[in-house]
């Protein structure tokens, strides 16, 4: 390609108002120099070193994080959705919910594939329904607010997992289901802040029911967990 | 338009016959269109006489056959076409919720609530929400009962969730897709002049389910006559809602088919209740060796 003309061509008089200013030089290469210090718009991430792409995204994700903690009526969770969050919520769940109760393998609490799916199948559950009442939230932004929304049940779960290592007795399970029932009103509310705007006004409850019998299971199975009697885990795995 | 006399007060004629006189003029219909039917029915219904309650049933049914056939544009694999089917306020959910747990005589479910308008939204998350009531409380009662014994150890039992879900939404889903089928081989045979599509059935039958949710709730209560006495109301009400719905249906047939038809329905709707009592739920004072026995035999979830 040619030097671009003068911008002082009649022709191309429009030109210059819209993109090139007089004073930048426009002439240049056509070869993309690697490891380009230039900060124009695209900025390549193929070629930054792999800790600032793993950093950036959680970075995102630990963003997100607040924005659960303290729930305002902000769209950054809509914006930029990502399912990272998600994913590391549920696994970690999923995780701490085995090693359960198991002196007979066929009873017991939920296995890991068990928690999966009710995780993961009651969010994309909810988004149907929540489309078919007529919402104008998009699929991924709304599996990423419910799973994100996880988020207090999981330090839910973690606070009952060390009053547990404190005993059994009745004391640490007041104490058990005092947190969850806290992190399940945070949770609903959390996720109805971020939702509710997407609904049609006169809908919103018929929306907001199935969120909290979804965040209900999880509580229940959080507050159900009892730890095992026995020496070794019997975890199956999934 | 008539011509307007001074300032004397007159009588337009309804928006029918107007359009029917000037194909061109603009009418305006203010409220529900369907309000109105509704507001006669109840009007009518103080008295309550089954044939008035039919021929207005059967003159609704006609128009609203013929509403319900224009709505039906959009084909079955698109998303709008599910969308039909959610179509409901929450006010409207409420009522028909309100409607399947209160049977007043010569009021039916479908005429009154539905109105051409079935929804899924009702039956899906009925039967969801009595799924985990029914497990969760299973859960606690079996906890409350065996709380003194020394070598009961409790356990979430998670595996029931499965066992209770299969079975809630098979009935919820296959009696209702059995009866329409077989009120659809009768109808072939005999004229009848009721007819419900089969998204109306499901919609009654999932409606029908909401009063088991309070009744699982209250079978936490480890005392027996109890939870048989809330059995007994529950299907009293929730019965007494589907015979009322389906005897119209029924009623011109062989009187022997008719009634072989309800008893069938009411049966059923008893056997889930009495099945789910007995299955989650165990009996107090005696020592039962723990239901988990008993699902030994059932596959492995994962």
């Amino acid at each position: 390609m040619a030097e671009v003309d003068e911008a002082s061509k009649p022709l191309f008089a429009g030109l210059s108002d819209v993109s090139i200013s007089e004073d930048i030089p426009v002439e240049g290469e056509i070869t993309v120099p690697v490891g380009s210090p230039s900060h124009d718009d695209e900025y390549s991430t193929l070629d930054e070193p792999v800790k600032e792409t793993i950093l950036r995204d959680l970075k995102a994700v630990g963003k997100k994080f607040g924005h659960v903690m303290y729930p305002k009526k902000s769209t950054t969770l809509l914006r930029d959705w990502d399912l990272w969050g998600p994913l590391l919520l549920c696994v970690t769940l999923a995780l701490m919910l085995q090693g359960g109760s198991a002196d007979s393998k066929e009873d017991g609490g939920p296995q890991f594939a068990e928690v999966f799916v009710i995780i993961w199948f009651g969010s994309v559950i909810i988004t149907l329904n929540s489309k078919l009442l007529g919402g104008t939230i998009s699929f991924f932004q709304s599996l990423c607010v419910l799973g994100y929304c996880i988020l207090p049940l999981t330090v839910a779960m973690i606070v009952c997992r060390l009053v547990l290592l404190g005993g059994t007795g009745t004391a640490s399970f007041i104490v058990r289901f005092i947190v969850v029932v806290a992190s399940f009103g945070w949770s609903t509310f959390a996720s109805t802040a971020f939702l509710a705007d997407s609904q049609p006004p006169n809908r919103k409850a018929l929306v907001v029911y199935p969120v909290f019998l979804f965040y209900f299971v999880i509580s229940w199975m959080i507050v159900t967990f009892s730890p095992s009697h026995s020496d070794g885990a019997t975890d199956t795995g999934p | 338009m008539a011509a307007v006399d001074g300032l004397q007060f007159q009588e337009f004629d309804d928006a029918e016959n107007l359009l029917g006189a000037n194909r061109d003029a603009t009418t305006i219909s203010i409220g529900d269109p369907n309000e109105k039917p509704t507001n006669q029915r109840r009007s009518l219904g103080n008295s309550p006489r089954e044939e008035d309650d039919d021929l207005l049933g059967n003159a609704d049914s006609d128009k609203t056959e013929l509403l319900a056939g224009q709505r039906k544009s959009a084909a079955f694999w698109t998303f709008e076409y599910y969308q039909k089917f959610f179509d409901v306020d929450t006010y409207q959910v409420l009522d028909r919720i309100k409607g399947s747990v209160l049977p007043l005589p010569g009021k039916n479910f479908v005429r009154l609530y539905i109105r051409s308008n079935p929804d899924l939204y009702g039956p899906f998350w009925i039967c969801a929400t009595l799924v985990f009531a029914i497990a969760i409380s299973g859960n606690i009662s079996n906890f409350l009962v065996h709380l003194g014994q020394p070598q009961y150890h409790y356990m979430p039992e998670f595996r029931k969730v499965t066992i209770a879900a299969t079975a809630i939404y098979s009935y919820a889903w296959l009696v209702p897709l059995a009866l329409w089928g077989f009120l659809m081989w009768r109808n072939s045979k005999v004229m009848n002049i009721v007819s419900y599509s089969f998204l109306e059935i499901v919609c009654v039958y999932g409606y029908s389910l909401f009063i088991y949710i309070p009744a699982a709730i209250l079978w936490i209560i480890p005392i027996e006559w109890v939870r048989w006495i809330t059995i007994l109301v529950a299907m009293c009400l929730s019965g007494s809602v589907l015979v009322i719905t389906f005897w119209p249906a029924v009623r011109d047939d062989n009187r022997r088919i008719a009634i072989a038809t309800i008893s069938a329905i009411i049966i059923l709707h008893a056997l889930l209740a009495v099945g789910c009592k007995a299955y989650f739920f165990d009996v107090p004072q005696i020592e039962v060796p723990g239901v988990s026995g008993s699902i030994a035999s059932v596959p492995r979830f994962c």
